[in-house]
């Protein structure tokens, strides 16, 4: 493929490995490449390196680090939170049937799980509308939950719109009904989307699980990680030779895992974090006023409040949002869409119409997220490229009002 | 995702635009769906002597359009109406799957078309 110089506008879908990551992990590919569950050791140097980098993600949410096990991503995190505990209670109650509670505008990982339990009859479920910013409101789940709740699953931060969940408010009406129960509804999240601009402290938000993934902050692809508070009984979901104390088998995948801790452990240094969310944030409000002024009849999806500082989300009515990625594209600006036709489904995000957007509007949305690495030229060239390419795609459109 | 061609026709889309005093129009799909096409045809001795396209859509959609414009050029009516619903994909080195649609809606919007000229001159 022709090198073209790239303009990357996508972090909500990858990023990429910081250097520093990449330098930690370099070592454990060839030199320190034990099995970690080797006794000799090469296999010794390897648990080490693992055990620091658990270390450093339990620090980063403020728990121990028996309370975090790894896993090859947030996907499998979630599988796991919800198939894991629906069956560790299933086991040991027959003919109960859990009933789980969702947000409207979860990722795939979380709807999926729970469609198939309750396809399968194994389980029930309520979906949490949210209002136009994609907020759940703490009324709506204290109405929801019922006697056989046994699950709430919220994220921290919208993957599509960057809205950012009141958690503690949820927990306090989780923990409200708790305390009049005999089985505890447990409080799950997927913070994929937010190390690097929210607090993930489990203890200050409330939570009984939460789902992570590397390759959204500077780490590599196929490893995260999962929250699992103490006593919380998850049946495995991969069976095998018994590592992670049986609850997830399978090779330590020690360099991703290593990477992972440094991601994390970068994230968590205040200085560092709070200069990228200040400076990410400017570049982001100011692509988002320029996109308004440039774009006719453009408008942001969900309010600048309660966002994450890295994402701005657009519609442009009039325009199909795939056709927009791929003209983009051709300037080298790496960009993404919850239009119908990008997704292979073709019905259009269920994000963008949870928020109220028009289903004829969600086929022009654009997603832009910023990330460590965004520089102002990137955003220079999409306010470049971006009112032509809309305009273009107008002009050709057989609806022109 | 994209063969080379269709990502050609996508960029470099031929007969786009609109015909001002077209003999007839085929308009098909809707916005709800995300796509609408429209083509324009210009008709001389059964011969189609013009035709344009008009697309809101996906790359595949705008690629069809334009695919089916140059494919329906120079034909008489007859050998147009010949063209099947996935021939345009196909002219185009193939889609995935989920865009064959692309392919069915161009192949309508010149069916509707013919038979708005047909309409036209009862
Ligand atoms: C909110 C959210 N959850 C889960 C995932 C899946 O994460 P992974 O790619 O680590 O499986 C993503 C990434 O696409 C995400 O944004
Ligand atoms: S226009 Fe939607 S898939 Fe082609």
């Amino acid at each position: 493929m022709a090198k073209q110089k790239s303009f990357y506008l996508d972090n909500a879908a990858t990023t990429p490995v910081d250097p520093r990551v990449l330098q930690a992990m370099a070592p454990y590919f060839n030199e320190a490449f034990g099995n970690a569950s080797s006794l000799h050791g090469k296999g010794n140097e390897a648990m080490v390196a693992v055990e620091a980098s658990r270390a450093k993600i339990a620090s980063f949410l403020g728990c121990s680090s028996e309370n975090v096990y790894f896993t090859s991503g947030a996907t499998e995190s979630d599988n796991w939170a919800i198939l894991g505990l629906t069956r560790a209670i299933l086991r040991d109650n027959s003919g109960f049937k859990p009933h789980i509670i969702i947000s409207a505008v979860e990722h795939e990982a979380v709807i999926e799980p729970v469609r198939r339990l309750v396809k399968d009859g194994l389980a029930e479920s309520t979906y949490l509308k949210v209002d136009k910013n994609g907020l759940v409101s703490p009324e709506d789940l204290k109405k929801s939950i019922k006697a056989n709740t046994v699950l709430v699953s919220v994220m921290l931060a919208n993957n599509e719109i960057g809205s950012i969940q009141p958690l503690t408010k949820l927990a306090q009406v989780i923990a409200e009904a708790n305390s009049s129960r005999k089985r505890r509804i447990l409080f799950h999240t997927d913070a994929t989307q937010a190390p690097a601009y929210v607090e993930c402290n489990v203890k200050k938000l409330g939570v009984d699980l939460m789902s992570l993934s590397a390759h959204k902050i500077y780490g590599p692809k196929g490893v995260g990680a999962l929250y699992v508070g103490s006593g919380i009984k998850l049946e495995p979901l991969v069976y095998g030779g018994g590592q992670q104390q049986g609850a997830r088998s399978g090779t330590y995948n020690v360099a991703e895992i290593v990477g992972f801790g440094k991601a994390v452990e970068i994230v968590s240094d205040k200085k560092e974090r709070s200069e990228d969310i200040k400076r990410i944030k400017e570049l982001r409000d100011y692509l988002v006023k320029q996109v308004l002024v440039k774009v006719p009849r453009s408008s942001l999806n969900g309010s600048l409040k309660d966002r994450l500082p890295n994402n701005a989300s657009f519609i442009f009515p009039g325009v199909e949002g795939e056709s927009v990625v791929l003209m983009l594209s051709r300037h080298g600006i790496c960009a993404s869409t919850g239009s119908a036709c990008s997704s292979g489904s073709l019905e259009p995000s269920h994000v963008l119409l949870a928020i109220g957007v028009p289903i004829e509007h969600a086929h022009g949305s654009l997603r832009l997220t910023l990330g460590r690495f965004t520089k102002k030229s990137d955003i220079e060239a999409l306010l470049k490229h971006l009112p032509s390419t809309i305009e273009k795609l107008r002009q050709m459109s057989p609806l022109k009002n | 995702m994209y063969t080379e061609k269709v990502m050609d026709h996508f960029h470099n889309p031929r007969n786009q635009g609109v015909i001002k005093d077209a003999d007839a129009v085929g308009q098909v799909g809707n916005p709800v769906c995300g796509d609408v096409m429209k083509l324009y045809l210009k008709i001389n001795e059964g011969k189609i002597v013009d035709i344009k396209f008009e697309t809101l859509g996906c790359g595949a959609a705008i690629a069809t359009s334009s695919m089916l414009t140059e494919m329906a050029k120079g034909k008489t009516i007859e050998e147009a109406l010949k063209i099947e619903k996935l021939d345009i994909a196909k002219e185009l080195g193939g889609l995935p799957a989920p865009k064959l649609h692309c392919s069915i809606l161009a192949h309508d919007a010149l069916a509707a078309g013919i038979k708005n000229y047909k309409e036209n001159n009862k």
